[in-house]
């Protein structure tokens, strides 16, 4: 940790306006549970619905997106991380740095906010809302580092990464249910079957699978980010 | 400089072009039509990468197979197992509607492409020092990343049509909607390109154009889906369809449904016929308010 590159890299992803226009995401979430939850009450298989589709299938996947790679992306894009590069700073420390930010992001914007928009939908029953908080949490702390990876070797990090969440983990996932034991959404919904009551989430990847891919990934990816930025080749523009 | 601006009015005006002896142009000048369909044409080559680096190519190009492929493999199968027709759900426009995301992601990638860089490196001025006006610029820009999608969602269209003729189907209903598919082309094209342009012409950074464009289709589909099935969950099935006005894809899907007539997939539909004016009426006013927003945004450059 580096307290002047954490710096550096929230007033890069926060900046500017920025940071008023991601949290327009979480407050559309809130403000969507609480007229449904005023229209149509509580009701477990809507929230189940809401928190599934729209908190982890969208909301955390974007979130460690734009935080993943925008903590990193940018400044590679502009050529501005020579600056950084240059500083005597392991860049291991760099990359976890960034990392911590951008998980720090999708903490804020994204697992709290499906914390609170489980509460308000359905309160505190069963354990909802607090599974699908930690679940967010723990995708969102996945998704930051894979994307961070992605924002180190490629250019096209958002591309690649949406192609990652949409193709693989949704409709590939949807025709081949192989597919799912390697979609970190899947990995996320286990962890939060095992917190809710039993029944209630449902997962087609199996807590003992779900764990150590989830850790594995999680450090190998940061590993992999550190030794790619170690050598990184500054690209001009295409 | 100063002083020079207190001259009375009456002097001799100091500032004089001098002709210090280079040879005059004196080739036939094009103009701004020329110019703006230069523009027009770097730009729509450029959306597929053409005239770039193989890197640049690489994404736009991806995307064009992704979604051809699966036109092609529908052709294929259909012609193995000797259909007299295409599969329902995946015949033309249907298609369009189950790959809206390959739209979404080419539009989200290449729109930044298209306006972000002249607003980074400066380049806007030295368009603007031609007789090319902002509003031609604008137009130029916009006709380019339209006619991109439009190639993007015409060609799996073509694919499955030819794919058609070659297993001799029933050709009157085959270009039938073949045509259908065509129009839903159109207004993928008008709605995604203008929602992507609006966005990215507002940031010089082409990451967070990409990140914009895409969290605001994906969020729009993912709100409107879940407003659609707790309204459809809940007794209203009539009213769930108005949920359909923020989704881009479904505004589509069900608009061309509903002008030609078509089952469509699943239950989803326009609420009513007024809904269906609604909605034609939403796309087209979308376009048209995003072309405005892009003239308002380039006027004071």
């Amino acid at each position: 940790m580096n307290m002047t590159v954490a710096r550096l890299t929230v007033r890069g992803l926060l900046g500017r306006r920025r940071g008023l226009l991601l949290l327009a995401v979480p407050a559309l979430l809130l403000v969507l549970s609480v007229v449904i939850r005023a229209a149509v009450g509580q009701d477990e298989s809507t929230t189940v619905n809401i928190l599934g589709t729209l908190a982890l299938g969208t909301l955390v996947p974007l979130l460690g997106l734009i935080a993943g790679t925008g903590a990193i992306g940018p400044e590679i894009d502009d050529g501005s991380i020579i600056y950084l590069l240059a500083k005597p700073l392991p860049r291991w420390k760099i990359i976890i740095t960034k990392l911590v930010v951008a998980i720090g992001c999708t903490v804020v914007f994204a697992a709290v906010p499906t914390y609170l928009a489980g509460v308000i939908l359905f309160g505190n029953f069963e354990n909802l809302a607090l599974a699908y908080g930690i679940g967010a949490l723990i995708a969102g702390v996945a998704y930051s580092s894979i994307f961070l990876l992605f924002g180190v070797i490629t250019r096209h990090a958002v591309v690649v990464g949406l192609m990652y969440s949409l193709l693989w983990e949704s409709i590939v996932g949807n025709f081949v249910s192989g597919a799912k034991t390697l979609s970190v959404q899947q990995w996320a919904l286990s962890v939060a079957r095992k917190i809710a009551d039993p029944g209630v989430v449902s997962s087609s990847v199996h807590l003992p699978t779900a764990v150590p891919l989830l850790i594995v990934v999680t450090l190998g990816a940061t590993a992999f980010a550190a030794v790619r930025l170690s050598r990184l080749t500054l690209a001009s523009e295409e | 400089m100063s002083d020079t601006a207190q001259q009375p009015p009456t002097a001799p005006r100091a500032d004089v072009i001098h002709d210090i002896g280079y040879r005059h142009y004196e080739g036939p000048r094009l103009g701004r039509s020329y110019a703006t369909r230069s523009l027009y044409t770097l730009s729509l080559r450029g959306s597929f990468g053409l005239g770039r680096s193989v890197k640049s190519k690489i994404l736009p190009m991806a995307l064009l197979a992704v979604i051809c492929l699966p036109a092609l493999i529908i052709v294929a199968v259909t012609v193995y197992t000797k259909l007299s027709k295409y599969p329902d759900t995946a015949s033309y426009p249907n298609y369009l509607s189950i790959m809206q995301f390959v739209i979404a992601v080419f539009v989200a990638a290449q729109a930044p492409v298209a306006l972000s860089r002249d607003l980074r490196f400066m380049t806007l001025p030295l368009y603007f020092s031609r007789p090319l006006t902002s509003r031609d610029y604008v137009q130029a820009k916009f006709g380019a990343m339209a006619s991109a999608v439009f190639v993007l969602t015409g060609l799996p269209m073509l694919i499955m049509w030819i794919g058609s003729m070659l297993a001799s189907m029933d050709f009157g209903y085959n270009l039938e909607h073949f045509g259908y598919g065509l129009v839903a082309a159109a207004f993928y094209s008008l709605l995604y390109a203008g929602i992507g342009l609006v966005i990215s012409s507002v940031t010089p950074r082409r990451g967070f154009g990409v990140a914009a464009i895409i969290a605001v289709l994906l969020i729009s589909e993912a709100v409107a889906g879940i407003i659609y099935a707790v309204l459809d969950v809940h007794g209203h099935s009539s009213g769930a369809g108005w949920a359909l006005v923020i989704s881009p894809s479904s505004l589509v899907a069900t608009t061309v449904d509903w002008l030609f007539g078509l089952s469509g997939r699943g239950n989803i539909h326009v609420p009513s016929d007024l809904g269906g004016f609604v909605f034609l009426a939403e796309i087209l006013l979308v376009a048209a308010a995003s072309y405005g927003l892009l003239v308002r945004r380039y006027r004071k450059i």
